[in-house]
């Protein structure tokens, strides 16, 4: 589905650009687009090593381990196939901690390290697995607790009260970690009546 | 917001420090940890360049193509009708595939219309209750190979558009559309 997504994109605006006149813009894009990537790359270097060396640290004081067992009932109501003690909990824990915090940069690297561990878990195959599509459902529909950056820009513009929509965004937050949860659950009993 | 905005300062210095007391605690190397986890930092850093360069090219060109726009034209009279206000869908479009250009929507129509205002309060929501979609799959799915990303991304969607049905009903239902 990706492919096609991706080859879709690409392919409309081509040829929407040559009926539209805007094929020099799309000629910027694409240098522009990739040079984004690779400075968003580059920009993610120093806060994954950063934390993937705080979170070697926790892994191996047994502080992640620790962490797992408290929410363990929790987590394990989402993600069945993962084994209670194994590593995999404690990123995806605390990866689920830094995004409430909005702590978005500390966040990606652990998610990346709970994905590796749902890998192993997965025996390494290249397809993901149950867990991972679970995972990332509750990673996009991102649960905050704090929205700063909006508040800060609520502040900029004079906002009466930019702290208002706080509230409001964490019932529409975990409303919306709820639905993905069931979203993803659907189609988990779909695939597997399949067989 | 004092304590609020307070707390979260104060937790990235408190959680460094509390890692750094109980590491040396359970006696664990802490410097030399810190180096061989950060080594794997680097790797994966240089492991997604091509799966994002892939994506955001294709986002860009749809995007300066004006095919984006042409795609919102068509489809604001069905979201108007529906109740959705014609500002905001550019915003509905670009948050899930590129989380810097919604955020630059969010404070233009923030700025625009007032941050008291319908239109203002629903984009702060929507802007704290959503992410980008299509970013997290591609970096989390690049930085450890798995080619094939079964429901992933048909769920992800879904559940964006979950969110912003979830959050326009919040906002309609706490503020009122004035």
């Amino acid at each position: 589905m990706v492919n096609y997504i991706w080859v879709f994109m690409t392919i409309v605006g081509i040829v929407f650009a040559a009926f539209n006149g805007t094929m020099e813009a799309v000629n910027k894009a694409v240098f522009d687009g990739a040079k984004e990537a690779v400075t968003l790359c580059i920009g993610l270097i120093s806060v994954l090593v950063f934390w993937l060396g705080m979170m070697r640290i926790a892994e191996e004081s047994g502080l992640l381990e620790r962490l797992s067992k408290l929410f363990r009932p929790l987590v394990k109501i989402l993600f069945p196939d993962v084994p209670a003690s194994h590593p995999a909990m404690g990123y995806i824990l605390s990866n689920m901690i830094s995004n409430m915090f909005g702590l978005g940069n500390a966040a990606t690297p652990l998610g990346i390290k709970a994905m590796e561990e749902l890998k192993k878990i997965n025996g390494g195959k290249n397809t993901a697995s149950r867990s991972m599509v679970t995972f990332l459902a509750i990673n996009t529909a991102s649960i905050t607790i704090i929205p700063t950056t909006v508040i800060a820009i609520r502040m900029n513009y004079k906002s009466i009260s930019p702290t208002e929509i706080v509230v409001p965004t964490i019932i529409a937050t975990i409303l919306s970690a709820i639905g993905a949860i069931l979203i993803d659950r659907y189609f988990y009993y779909r695939r597997s009546r399949k067989g | 917001m004092g304590l609020i905005s307070g707390l979260s300062l104060t937790f990235i210095p408190l959680l460094i420090g509390f890692i750094l007391l109980y590491g040396t605690f359970k006696q664990v190397p802490t410097y030399e940890s810190f180096v061989e986890g950060g080594k794997e930092g680097i790797k994966i850093a240089i492991t997604i360049i091509p799966f994002l360069v892939g994506m955001l090219v294709a986002i860009s060109i749809f995007r300066a193509s004006g095919a984006l726009d042409a795609l919102m034209h068509w489809i604001r009279p069905f979201m108007k009708s529906i109740g959705v206000p014609a500002e905001i869908v550019p915003l509905l479009f670009i948050r899930p595939i590129s989380g810097t250009a919604a955020l630059g929507m969010t404070s233009d129509l923030i700025a625009v219309y007032g941050p008291d205002s319908f239109i203002g309060r629903l984009a702060s929501v929507l802007q704290g209750s959503t992410d980008t979609t299509f970013y997290v799959l591609t970096v989390y799915f690049g930085a450890v190979g798995i080619k094939k990303m079964g429901d992933a991304l048909k769920v992800g969607l879904l559940a964006d558009v979950f969110g912003i049905i979830v959050s326009i009903v919040v906002v309609v239902l706490i503020f009122g559309t004035k």
